[in-house]
């Protein structure tokens, strides 16, 4: 391995984690202006141009807040259980092409960390794993309700995982690669050619569990909002609680770029036409998951449930033996 | 050097964290040390170039732990420590002891004896994922099915074992029926053991 490799891959790391845990806080920006429109709200208005610094005032707020560790709580992995979610929803994005490759300086550049040929199942596995996150605070806290919300934090995300490993099953039969830049380059062919027109019924699928993966709110049962306390977060403060938070919206950046490479055709033939076209794609789900919340109530965990086992597992499975008949003759 | 410096890393890691999940008498240590454990174990199969055989540890391992979680949850309060009755420690470390050498020794054998040679080396032409399904859906075939026919009894076993009253939801019913319910249940019960 020469030292040019080295360094280019630890640039692009450095360039991910910094574009997206600012992302991360803007995230929080856009989706209280959003949810304030929605409601007839004017949202943050006071620091500075449009409330545009709150983001950087809530930052402050967090990095200076007092780090508690109360009392009875298992110590190490009440402290390691938010880094968990952070760093494995970072390590996640190394398999995810952000961007076509460009060349700049005669320098051909690749976005992205590791091209691995499984890539999809890499993003996915250590998306998983950023769910010990949620379910070991909440274990952890010596708090009875946190310990409820871990509960139903495992049981979702153990029924949900089935259903987006299921739903994408389809899909990648037909593209015969779990690399997510050949899934892309099966849809180079413009918008006719995009994956969704050939699977409606796995993207919807799909879309719904990445709900219940990052746990947004129709899904929000981690953090059950009518409990008035905060789930698995009853029991932190300052930057720990902060770090579960980056976790989830750079989470939800992610899964939209998942979404958008797999089903939408992502950049498509890599000119700068296609990159912009995937950011808008991007865009567009991150606003998504903007809307439902303040459009839909949170479902209640047995209705989750039943949803899970009874309607999107036969569906899926069904689409997947249909998918599989239509291959083969 | 880099595949060195990853595999002594890993290595080390994954002893630490089993070390850990035997020895430590807290349920969450436990079980947390285990998931990373498993979750390490992957690294040596990317180191391997096995990328697809890595992935798929993760993605097991992550999902079965959690569920081990979910038991350690109900049996036990996991932040206190848990009493374990030791009434006759030599023997367990006998019995340990003999099964760690035996291990060993069946790990060893092949290498000491060269007999080990890859059937189905890793082959630059075709991906691994594509490698796997040739030698899972040709040579191993019939352990394939077989093992997916017991995993297809075992579900069919645990939703008729939990199933029982599936139709019943306590949230919809009232007070006054549950209370019947679970007066009748009762009764059962004591007439079974009358019998």
């Amino acid at each position: 391995m020469d030292m040019a490799f080295i360094i280019e891959t630890i640039v692009k790391i450095v360039v991910i984690l910094l574009v997206f845990s600012a992302l991360a806080g803007l995230g929080t920006y856009f989706e209280r202006k959003v949810l304030a429109f929605m409601q007839r709200r004017l949202g943050p208005m006071h620091v500075g141009p449009f409330g545009l610094l709150q983001v950087a005032a809530d930052g402050i707020k967090l990095f200076t807040k007092e780090d508690i560790i109360p009392q009875n709580v298992v110590k190490p992995i009440f402290k390691i259980a938010p880094v968990i979610t952070a760093a494995t929803a970072f390590m996640a994005a190394a398999a995810i092409p952000f961007w076509p490759q460009f060349t700049v300086f005669g320098y051909t550049v690749h976005p992205i960390v590791a091209d691995v040929n499984i890539g999809i199942l890499y993003v996915l596995g250590v998306m998983a794993i950023g769910l010990y996150g949620p379910l070991l605070g909440g274990m952890a806290s010596a708090n009875k309700f946190s310990l409820i919300s871990a509960a139903r934090s495992a049981a979702v995300f153990i029924s949900y995982e089935v259903i987006s490993g299921l739903s994408l099953l389809a899909p990648l039969m037909m593209v015969g690669s779990l690399s997510l830049v050949d899934i892309n380059n099966y849809q180079v062919g413009g918008i006719g050619h995009w994956i969704i027109w050939s699977q409606p019924v796995a993207f919807i699928l799909f879309w719904i569990a990445a709900f219940a993966e990052t746990g947004r709110t129709p899904f929000h049962l981690v953090a059950n909002d009518h409990e008035i306390i905060d789930g698995f977060g009853t029991e932190y403060s300052g930057m720990r609680w902060g770090l579960f938070f980056i976790g989830e919206y750079a989470n939800m950046f992610f899964i939209s770029f998942v979404i958008a490479i797999i089903f939408l055709g992502g950049f498509g033939d890599g000119t700068i036409a296609g990159a912009f076209q995937l950011l808008l794609k991007v865009a567009f789900f991150f606003f998504f998951f903007l809307w439902t919340r303040a459009a839909w109530p949170d479902v209640r965990p047995d209705q989750l449930m039943w949803l899970c086992w009874k309607v999107l597992m036969p569906i899926a499975v069904i689409n997947v033996v249909i998918t599989g008949l239509v291959m083969m003759f | 050097m880099f595949e060195a410096i990853a595999f002594y890393l890993f290595a080390a890691l994954t002893i630490i964290m089993f070390t850990i999940t035997v020895m430590t008498s807290q349920a969450l240590y436990a079980l947390t040390a285990m998931a990373a454990g498993m979750i390490f174990i992957s690294a040596f199969f990317f180191i391997l170039g096995a990328d697809f055989l890595g992935a798929i540890q993760i993605i097991v391992y992550t999902g079965a732990v959690m569920a081990i979680y979910a038991f350690g949850m109900m049996f036990f309060d996991t932040t206190r420590n848990v009493i374990e009755k030791r009434s006759n420690p030599q023997f367990v470390v006998v019995l340990g002891g003999l099964a760690a050498v035996l291990v060993v020794f069946i790990v060893l054998a092949p290498i000491v004896t060269t007999n080990l040679n890859a059937n189905y080396p890793i082959d630059l032409a075709v991906g691994n994922t594509q490698a796997i399904g040739m030698v899972l859906f040709t040579k191993y075939l019939v352990p394939f099915e077989l093992a997916a026919v017991m995993l297809l009894v075992a579900m069919i076993a645990g939703i008729v074992l939990a199933g029982k009253k599936m139709d019943k939801s306590l949230t919809l019913m009232a007070e006054e029926d549950i209370a019947l319910m679970h007066a009748s249940s009762a009764t059962e019960i004591t007439q079974e053991e009358a019998y």
